[in-house]
């Protein structure tokens, strides 16, 4: 076992940028106005080199807060036993400052699809990702964050809008929510719902962190707009905007930039993070 | 109903079967090509996934035939884990098999040698050995001695040129590759994996170590396949490769 190398028990309440080993000299050289970051958990699950010596020296300087994309917490199956010890040794090792997780399934019969797909909400569905989360609490050894999706269908069969279902899972769980206001804006306008009536029901008091990143543009078969979560841009006017309307009902939060496909120079992600900051800043105290 | 995940997954994969029924835009409308975005989610991410590990290959068949491949491959080989980074260890097979690349039979070693440096990017730590401390145990020590390798260490045998074809594929400027069998070292100095051309006896000799031989039973192994075998130039290679982690004296042998 590596030593436990982070000395942050909890992220601040300000701007974060999901990390690129291709940033790793900038933010050593000059990280304002950045002051956490996050990582994708299944990036550091190799036995050494270049990644884990990165992480290690990062965290020493910056709470980092692990992100997993793969656990696959709507599964059918029941959680991958390998996956979730894997998940504890970097918790432990690294003691991060926050994990967080994903409403959405990945791995079926043992296929993984690198993808985030949806789930009905259902009594059934929320039983299940309920026991899923206490499982994953239970191995890790302190409370994960849940992230709502962004949508691009609707399932017939759900019963609960998905503010009700995160707010009975972190009621049955108490595990607290990663309120995604990117994902918040694409499924509201992909399922033509009101985002800020979706932001205005849901927990806020259990949100402990946000995520901002950028959308595409396309249509449906019906010429109705079809946003798509891809993370390869500057996060979106009307999304910085909902983020205004959430921090005024929240107060403040860390809240995180993510920038995962066409990943630009650090001084264009830094901008992001100052627009993220200066966002922060008009929160009343 | 809502479709099972067994369904969703089905049609995630196979792009002729139907979209699931119970989906719907959210106003009653089915749901179309909304399904299609999770099926390019799935297949643009792990196509990515492969061209991000197999670069020499994509640049031998061409990026759009390599697309064409991965979309082939990801379809019959969804990863198993979500450690992405392991995604393709099929993948060498696979070339080896896809009949409209027979012709390029050297395509299987390639990949085997980009997943093989993958590993050794990925594989665990551990300090080498100062470099004199070899020098320094008396001959007969040092004929009995075993090397312990570094975790990161990959040899590869081919009956291709497969480190010239490699290297032509990822420097165009590098020499064409000539019609020789051709043995690859992969090493970790640091963080960056180095290939490099195995001599004549090379990797009998290192396969020897790894499997616990004496200094000098992999000597003569390797003198068994070729006479001329350099065991200065050898361990050079090993010890500026940093790949040489503890050397275990006779007496340990036993334990």
């Amino acid at each position: 076992m590596l030593d436990a190398v982070s000395h942050f028990p909890t992220l601040p309440a300000g701007p974060g940028v999901g990390y690129k080993p291709q940033h790793f000299t900038a933010i050593l050289d000059d990280p304002r106005p950045v002051e956490w970051l996050e990582i994708h958990a299944e990036n550091y699950m190799g036995d050494g080199g270049r990644p884990l010596a990165q992480l290690r020296h990062l965290a020493e300087q910056f709470p980092i807060s692990v992100h997993g994309v793969g656990l696959s917490i709507g599964g059918e199956g029941r959680l991958d036993p390998d996956h979730l010890s894997r998940l504890r040794y970097l918790c432990d090792w690294l003691q991060p400052a926050s994990f967080s997780e994903h409403l959405a399934w990945s791995t079926h019969d043992s296929h993984f699809l690198n993808d985030l797909l949806p789930l009905p909400y259902t009594g059934e569905t929320l039983t299940r990702v309920a026991d899923h989360i206490d499982a994953l609490q239970e191995t890790i050894g302190r409370k994960m964050l849940l992230e709502n999706p962004s949508s691009y269908l609707a399932f017939d069969e759900s019963t609960y809008s998905e503010t009700e279902f995160l707010t009975e899972v972190a009621r049955r769980t108490g595990c607290g929510l990663l309120l995604d206001v990117n994902n918040v804006f694409v499924s509201a306008t992909n399922l033509d719902l009101d985002p800020r009536a979706y932001i205005d029901a849901f927990p806020l008091a259990q949100v402990g962190e946000i995520h901002l990143g950028g959308h595409d543009e396309d249509h449906d078969d019906h010429g109705a707009p079809l946003l798509i979560d891809s993370h390869g841009r500057e996060v979106a006017d009307p999304v910085w905007a909902l983020l205004d309307h959430t921090l005024a009902r929240a107060g403040a939060r860390p809240l995180l930039i993510e920038w995962d496909s066409d990943v630009p120079d650090w001084h264009v992600l830094a901008a992001e993070a100052q627009r993220a900051a200066n966002a922060l800043q008009q929160v009343p105290a | 109903m809502s479709p099972t995940q067994t369904v969703f997954h089905r049609a995630l994969l196979d792009g002729s079967a139907p979209i699931p029924d119970g989906l719907s835009d959210g106003q009653g409308r089915a749901a179309g090509r909304r399904f299609d975005v999770y099926r390019n989610n799935v297949a643009v991410s792990l196509t990515e996934a492969l061209e991000v590990g197999f670069p020499a290959i994509r640049s031998l068949i061409g990026p759009e035939n390599f697309k064409k491949v991965a979309g082939l491959y990801l379809r019959q080989h969804p990863p198993s884990t979500p450690m992405i980074m392991q995604y393709g260890t099929e993948f060498p097979d696979f070339l080896e098999r896809f009949a409209p690349l027979s012709h390029l039979r050297y395509l299987g070693d390639v990949a085997r040698l980009e997943q093989a440096q993958r590993e050794a990017y990925h594989a665990a730590d551990r300090a080498p050995v100062e470099a004199d401390r070899l020098e320094r145990l008396s001959p007969d020590l040092m004929a009995q001695a075993r090397l312990e390798l570094a975790p990161a260490l990959r040899v590869l045998r081919s009956p291709w040129p497969v480190h010239g074809i490699w290297r032509y594929a990822c420097d165009g400027g590098a020499p064409k590759p000539s019609a020789v069998a051709e043995d690859v070292l992969i090493t970790r100095p640091e963080f960056d994996p180095v290939v490099q051309l195995l001599p004549p006896g090379g990797a009998v000799f290192v396969t020897a170590l790894l499997s616990a031989q004496s200094l000098s039973d992999a000597v003569d192994a390797a003198l068994g396949e070729a006479q001329d075998f350099d065991l200065a130039g050898m361990l050079s290679l090993l010890l500026t490769g940093r790949a040489i982690t503890a050397i275990f004296p006779p007496k340990e042998q036993a334990t």
